[in-house]
């Protein structure tokens, strides 16, 4: 949803909102996620093992995570997805359970591409 | 986390491995720095960068402090992408919707010829910085991820095993600048228990605003010059803080969270993130900005109680690898030491190069950032790490400064003025600080940072 509203004194050309414009400046992730450049690699380079998930109760995973790459499904496993991964290594370091997250750097040139960080 | 594994000798040994003097794994400020230095003393150094190009997997909380970079490299300013020299520093602590600011202009930070910080984006910046590393004779390896270290029959580090074809590259010695979570360091075993307690979460937002309105919107004197904003009690549950700094044409806000803390809340940073911007203070100047990019980056912030071993046989480790960033509350500097840290391992190791041996570069380098600036800031400031994150710091303090400014500034005719003395214990009444607990915080306060 576009959330872009301009300024009265504003010469620059922001995408067209095309709903009422919200008072604040909100966050949607997945539309933040939208505007990073990915280059997806076709091998996971993070995978995680259910049969451990399954034990765990604290699941930090879920809420750590700066992309919400996390998710538990309504049968209470853990699906995550690679593809808009920024790479930081917050979910081994929470994870806290041997075994349970296998962490790679994705191939070389593959992976987030930052432009203006 | 990927283990170290063995690969057999004869594996590298073959007629077609390359050999370099020195591998250094991570094109950031340290790899490059250390690159620039092996390059410059006539070593055969190959420099390996997982991302397309040196920064792209990189992302920071914004300010460059460039006193040693002038050091290394005297005319950087002919060529250096600075986005904007910071002329004002603030630090801001917020307490709900109020906020107490304490701000320093100095007219003499902007000064093109000698400036005291600037912002830069870190594509750039360390593209910039590993191109003058290439120039030096440093060969570039882009689009390649380092994968284990391959150790010889001694034990010592040999060659340096990546995702591209072919064998490992042969060395004498790997500079492992391989960023925070520095796989290299922990396969080597010089990181042992470096958990989630030693690092920080940082979350970041690029807004698109326009130089124009950046100036009229900071109310800075003069193109070209900038603001650096660090902002205390914003973070709610989650220890951590804030910063807002301009671009030349985009302004970056963001948030540093500690990941235990993260990790013990249902806070989600993004939401967190979201109420900073909501700020009054803070939502004004960002209004209507347009979103580019967002991301996220660990930062070793624990400091010196958790560096690793620096090195040990053929190998080194600078940089944020190396915990070498400093994140003391006063102080947030990162580039800087990581450009000192990968400078000083350069020299490490072409003094073992250069004496044949007889000297040890983990050795060298390990006294050398004893006795720099890095070794000496960072032991000085061992416990400000923690005591930036402690309770009085990140709740009693934000607290403590808005209910004394509001005491101070709300006119309350016809009740007198109180003194100051009793404005300040009123203050530290509400914000739940007893007298004891705020003589404790200063007197830690005194010792960590006098």
């Amino acid at each position: 949803m576009p959330r872009i509203t301009d300024t009265p004194n504003s010469k620059l050309n922001y995408r067209q909102a095309t709903e009422p414009p919200e008072p604040g400046p909100g966050i949607d992730l997945d539309q933040e996620l939208g505007g990073v450049e990915f280059r997806i690699s076709t091998r996971p380079h993070i995978t995680l093992d259910n049969r451990v998930c399954a034990g765990c109760t604290a699941r930090r995973c879920l809420n750590a995570c700066p992309a919400r790459l996390f998710v538990e499904t309504s049968a209470g496993e853990i699906i995550f997805n690679y593809e808009n991964c920024f790479e930081c290594g917050t979910c081994y370091l929470v994870c806290g359970h041997e075994g349970a997250l296998s962490w790679n750097y994705p191939p070389g040139g593959y992976g987030v591409r930052f432009h203006r960080s | 986390m990927p283990k170290e594994m063995e690969v057999p000798m004869t594996a590298i040994e073959g007629g077609n491995a390359a050999y370099f003097d020195a591998v250094v794994v991570g094109a950031g400020p340290a790899g490059s720095a250390a690159a620039l230095v092996l390059a410059r003393g006539g070593a055969k150094v190959a420099l390996l960068e997982r991302g397309t190009e040196p920064g792209s997997k990189n992302l920071y909380g914004g300010v460059i402090y460039p006193a040693i970079l002038a050091q290394l490299i005297p005319d950087y300013l002919e060529s250096v992408p600075i986005e904007r020299r910071i002329t004002r520093r603030i630090t801001m602590l917020v307490d709900d919707g109020r906020a107490t600011w304490l701000a320093h202009d100095n007219p003499s930070w902007g000064d093109p010829a000698a400036p005291n910080a600037f912002t830069a984006y870190r594509p750039a910046f360390d593209s910039w910085l590993a191109g003058l590393a290439v120039a030096a004779g440093a060969t570039l390896l882009p689009s390649t991820t380092a994968t284990r270290l391959v150790r010889d029959a001694y034990g010592h580090v040999a060659a340096v095993a990546t995702d591209r074809e072919g064998p490992p590259l042969r060395t004498r010695m790997v500079i492992a600048a391989d960023g925070a979570n520095s796989f290299l360091a922990r396969q080597a075993g010089l990181m042992k228990g470096a958990g989630a307690e030693g690092y920080t979460l940082g979350v970041k937002r690029v807004l698109g605003l326009g130089a124009e309105e950046i100036e009229r919107r900071f109310n800075v004197a003069s193109p070209g010059e900038g603001v650096d904003i660090e902002i205390l009690g914003c973070t709610g549950e989650v220890p951590g803080g804030g910063f807002l700094y301009t671009n030349s044409e985009t302004v970056a806000v963001g948030l540093v969270l500690s990941l235990t803390g993260l990790a013990a809340t249902k806070s989600r940073p993004e939401e967190l993130l979201e109420r900073l911007q909501r700020h009054p203070s803070i939502e004004p100047l960002l209004h209507g900005a347009e979103p580019l990019e967002y991301g996220a980056h660990l930062i070793p912030e624990a400091g010196f109680s958790h560096w690793p071993r620096l090195g040990s046989k053929g190998l080194l480790v600078a940089g944020d690898a190396a915990f070498a960033c400093l994140a003391a509350g006063l102080w947030l500097e990162g580039v800087n030491y990581a450009i000192a840290s990968g400078a000083e391992a350069g020299r490490a190791a072409l003094a073992e190069f250069d004496s044949h041996g007889a000297a040890d570069a983990a050795a060298v380098y390990a006294s050398a950032m004893e006795a720099s600036f890095v070794g000496i800031n960072h032991r000085r400031l061992r416990h400000a790490p923690r005591l930036v994150m402690s309770r009085a710091t990140q709740v009693g303090l934000p607290r403590f400064a808005n209910h004394l400014a509001s005491e101070i500034f709300s006119v309350r005719d016809p009740e007198p003025k109180p003194g100051l003395a009793r404005a300040a214990y009123a203050a530290a009444h509400r914000s739940g600080v007893s007298p004891l607990g705020a003589g404790a915080a200063v007197l830690r306060a005194l010792r960590t940072f006098g």
